[in-house]
């Protein structure tokens, strides 16, 4: 995020566009309806009207997929009217013509046909948000799970760019991100391009960096595999020993049946994880690891605050920390690492090597999360991004994007479009909340959520079981008959294993992020009886 | 922000204009009893322990919901005060059962400090009363109808600080007590966290320790990436509870229903306790030493045969700063690789 929760629950104009936040970050959307309640306005977009509808001045139901049409049609609006913020943009931003040359196309009566809004709201929208300064947008994964992810995250960036929202507080471009350390993996280099602190591994600076720091030769300087090339790897043996720690791609990754195979075709697979997984069943060795309240660390939010994780509690048996059993393995390898604890191996190493964190030092953590960037000590930490127009390479630049639809779009034989995401009571596979009696009470099966229209035109009753299939493979689930849902989409979580979504996903990626387009693949529905 | 000079106990204190005189008092050092009161909730003004005397005035006013004014006199304390809040809490005794030894909040109750400090020894009124059950909110939090003083923090909270409006105040047969509504109700317990009494509790651990045995381990939320801060209690080596500092984190003292009641699997009997190798097929337990021997030749024989890039790793967005850069050092600069990733499209 470029901004920070803290400022929620006072931004005065909010538009979350592909979050069902009431369900994912339950305690960032009660900060939203504090907001709402002190008068905010708050805009939802997205096909569902999900809980935080209930709380929207406006809802756009755009069409699954339909997201750049929607914001380029925005944009279409604010430069025909002549209402975008032109000191921010004449002042802070590069490629503004190539914008406005793209987004000419992009009548609100063109993106309407694509999206499915009328035009005349989208024109109402886009003069709200260049009347309202500054306004707020969040996302989660309906932008960014699709074949255009990487091109939705540019729309949404070159708006708040156009509308002047950025680099001040109640503003500004804001992922809610999943995992509770996701921001922290990618911080630490858990990416095939990048050490630590985002620094690349192509630069032969860097590399003697590291080098120097971790008393290595020759660290690799080409960048490596990402999970679909590596998964592909295992199969045609380009990659032949794979250690997966704390994960259970068995369920997460778009059709499992593909995902099995690959798994089974591993050489050589070493598991660590603290339950058997669905995973695990296809190891050569499973290491059992300490759990989240049995091991002292730190993790990095959504907002880029590095908090403390602390031990409360002894792993059972011989489970170990990660740490420990990472160095043991590395020391067979004739390497003796020094750190001995998390905060020796934070304070002397880690923020060391990334500059962006390198303020940041467990004695300054105590209490309260610092926000990286945080280079030096007696720096405050950053709780918002390109302060006063200043981005990080100089000037904002805008990347005009073309709508493209999504891999696989209903037909005939597929008539209805999946989309896929979260529930409020579990937690992705269910490897922890499954093995919680409290929140297995609460929702103890998978439902596909569909349309009253659908329901009634298939003679399908409310928690009927029912058959949706796609073309790689099907499962028999509870129908639930929800008005949340527009007709023609069927929505399914992949919390549980018999009836999980991604026995239907589609494993079509993004081009450059390689991320799965799970929010939109052809399904059909059937009775069973 | 205008400022306005007031007199509390004697004591000159300058306080903001749209300020309560509890919230002056309090931004003074000065305590006045409370029970309704929540710094995080508005004014609820229920439960009148928190009177005080002003100068020139004959009634005593509740400091939750009277404004501060230039050059007002407060008095804080004296005996009518005292024998008012003494009063107060002896009419709450009358429908509060003295349970306090079976009772989860004894140690951490708000009540039982303030009957303790206003030398209420026994329940002077009794009135005719029907023993009510306790009764399920959600399955996980029960309430304690007996204990409910009505002070209203958890409708409030419910309302105010969620936004979910799943609680309300119901008569029944004449007697007054909480409803949830549970179309709205979402369990996260925020109703538990605010309430000062035992009135509300948690319905999950089996084992509950007494408050004053219970070791409590400030940590971030293991769910999503909102960062939530939260305390563990832990009792004899088991995570018995999720509570939750009013100003703490960014969460500002909240949960939800993951974050305050998904600790169960840590203690559950299906954790991997020891090494697994795969012989035939089938997983047989192995030491560490074994294991992690067997780890090393394997990978470093596909190293020797197909090279560096023959071997890939995927690290957890689960899991530490610490051990998400241990894993990537290990791939880089052990085995030679930058076949690493982890799941952060998920």
């Amino acid at each position: 995020m470029t901004n920070s929760f803290g400022e929620f629950a006072d931004a005065k104009t909010i538009m979350v566009i592909g979050s069902n936040m009431t369900e994912a970050h339950p305690v960032a959307a009660s900060f939203i309806k504090n907001a709402v309640t002190k008068g905010a306005e708050l805009i939802v977009v997205d096909p569902r009207r999900h809980r935080l509808v209930d709380f929207a001045t406006t809802h756009i139901p755009l069409k699954v997929g339909s997201d750049i049409a929607f914001l380029n049609g925005l944009m279409h609006v604010l430069i025909e009217e002549n209402i975008y913020n032109k000191e921010f943009v004449s002042s802070f931003c590069a490629g503004f013509d190539e914008l406005k040359a793209k987004v000419k196309t992009y009548t609100p009566e063109y993106s309407s046909t694509i999206c499915g809004i009328d035009p005349e709201i989208i024109r109402q929208l886009a003069r709200r948000l260049a009347a309202a300064q500054p306004a707020m947008v969040c996302y989660t994964l309906g932008i960014t799970e699709h074949t255009c992810g990487k091109n939705n995250v540019m729309s949404v960036a070159n708006l708040q760019m156009l509308l002047g929202n950025l680099g001040k507080p109640y503003a500004g471009v804001n992922p809610l991100r999943g995992q509770n350390n996701v921001q922290g993996a990618c911080d630490m280099g858990a990416l095939p391009n990048v050490f630590p602190g985002y620094q690349a591994v192509t630069n032969p600076d860097m590399r003697l960096k590291f080098e120097t720091a971790w008393k290595v030769k020759n660290l690799p300087d080409k960048v490596g595999l990402m999970i679909p090339q590596m998964m592909d790897g295992l199969v045609n043996k380009k990659v032949r020993g794979f250690y997966i720690f704390g994960e259970n791609l068995a369920n997460t990754e778009p059709d499992i049946k593909k995902v099995e195979h690959e798994l089974a075709s591993a050489e050589f697979l070493v598991c660590q994880d603290i339950f058997p997984t669905e995973t695990t069943r296809f190891a050569h060795v499973v290491l059992p690891a300490a759990a989240w309240s049995e091991n002292d660390g730190t993790f990095a939010n959504s907002e880029r605050r590095v908090s403390r994780v602390r031990t409360a509690t002894a792993p059972p048996g011989l489970a170990m920390p990660n740490w420990w059993i990472f160095k043991q393995i590395a020391k067979r390898f004739g390497q003796n690492w020094e750190a001995d604890s998390a905060q020796d191996l934070w304070d002397n190493e880690i923020s060391k090597l990334a500059p962006n964190i390198g303020g940041i030092k467990y004695s300054r953590i105590e209490k309260n999360g610092l926000q990286w960037p945080c280079p030096t000590e007696d720096h405050p930490g950053t709780p918002f991004l390109h302060k006063e127009g200043r981005f990080t390479s100089g000037l904002g630049k805008f990347n005009p994007v073309d709508w493209t639809p999504p891999a696989e779009v209903p037909d005939e034989e597929y008539p209805f479009v999946l989309s896929t995401g979260r529930r409020l009571y579990h937690y992705h596979t269910r490897t922890q909340t499954g093995r919680c009696e409290g929140l297995n009470g609460l929702l103890g099966e998978e439902t596909a959520d569909i349309s009253p229209e659908d329901a009634t035109m298939l003679g399908i009753a409310d928690k009927e079981m029912i058959k949706v299939a796609s073309r790689r493979g099907e499962v028999i689930v509870k129908a639930n008959v929800t008005q949340e849902v527009p007709k023609g989409l069927v929505w399914m979580a992949f919390h549980f294993r018999e009836n999980n979504a991604n026995w239907l996903t589609n494993p079509a990626f993004d081009p450059d992020t390689l991320t799965a387009e799970y929010k939109a693949c052809a399904v059909k529905l059937s009775r069973i009886c | 922000m205008d400022m306005v000079k007031l007199t509390i106990d004697g004591k000159e204190v300058l306080s903001q204009m749209n300020n309560t005189i509890l919230q002056a008092a309090q931004g003074a050092g000065i305590k006045i009893p409370t029970l309704c009161y929540h710094e995080r909730l508005n004014p609820i003004g229920s439960c009148r322990l928190c009177v005080v005397e002003i100068e020139g005035y004959d009634n005593p006013v509740t400091s939750c919901t009277t404004p501060v004014a230039e050059g007002i006199s407060v008095k804080t304390n004296s005996d009518r005060l005292f024998r008012m809040r003494q009063e107060v809490l002896k009419l709450l005794l009358v429908n509060h059962p003295l349970d306090c030894p079976i009772c989860d909040k004894a140690g951490v109750c708000a009540l039982q400090d303030l009957v303790f400090e206003y030398k209420v020894t026994n329940a002077e009124y009794l009135a005719p009363k029907k023993k009510q059950d306790s009764l399920y909110a959600t399955s996980l939090i029960r309430y304690w109808p007996d204990r409910c003083i009505l002070c209203l923090r958890c409708v409030t909270a419910c309302n105010e600080i969620k936004g979910v409006r799943a609680l309300s105040v119901i008569n029944e047969e004449g007697a007054q007590r909480l409803s949830v509504d549970q179309e709205k109700c979402v369990s996260c317990g925020e109703c538990l966290q605010v309430c000062p009494t035992g009135a509300l509790t948690e319905n999950l651990s089996p084992i509950k320790g007494r408050s004053w045995n219970v070791k409590k381990v400030p940590t971030t939320c293991t769910y999503c990436g909102c960062g939530c801060q939260l305390e563990l209690n832990v009792f004899d080596n088991q995570i018995v509870g999720v509570t939750c500092k009013d100003d703490a984190g960014i969460n500002r003292g909240s949960l939800c229903v993951k974050g305050r009641f998904g600790y169960e699997f840590i203690s559950n009997d299906q954790r991997l306790t020891k090494p697994l190798i795969k012989k035939n097929g089938v997983f047989h337990e192995a030491g560490w030493e074994e294991a992690l021997t067997l780890v090393a030749e394997k990978f470093s024989k596909i190293r020797k045969e197909n090279g560096s890039d023959a071997i890939g790793g995927l690290t957890s967005a689960r899991c530490t700063n610490e051990d998400n850069y241990l894993f990537q050092k290990f791939m880089r600069g052990v085995i030679g690789t930058n076949n690493l990733d982890h799941c952060a499209r998920l």
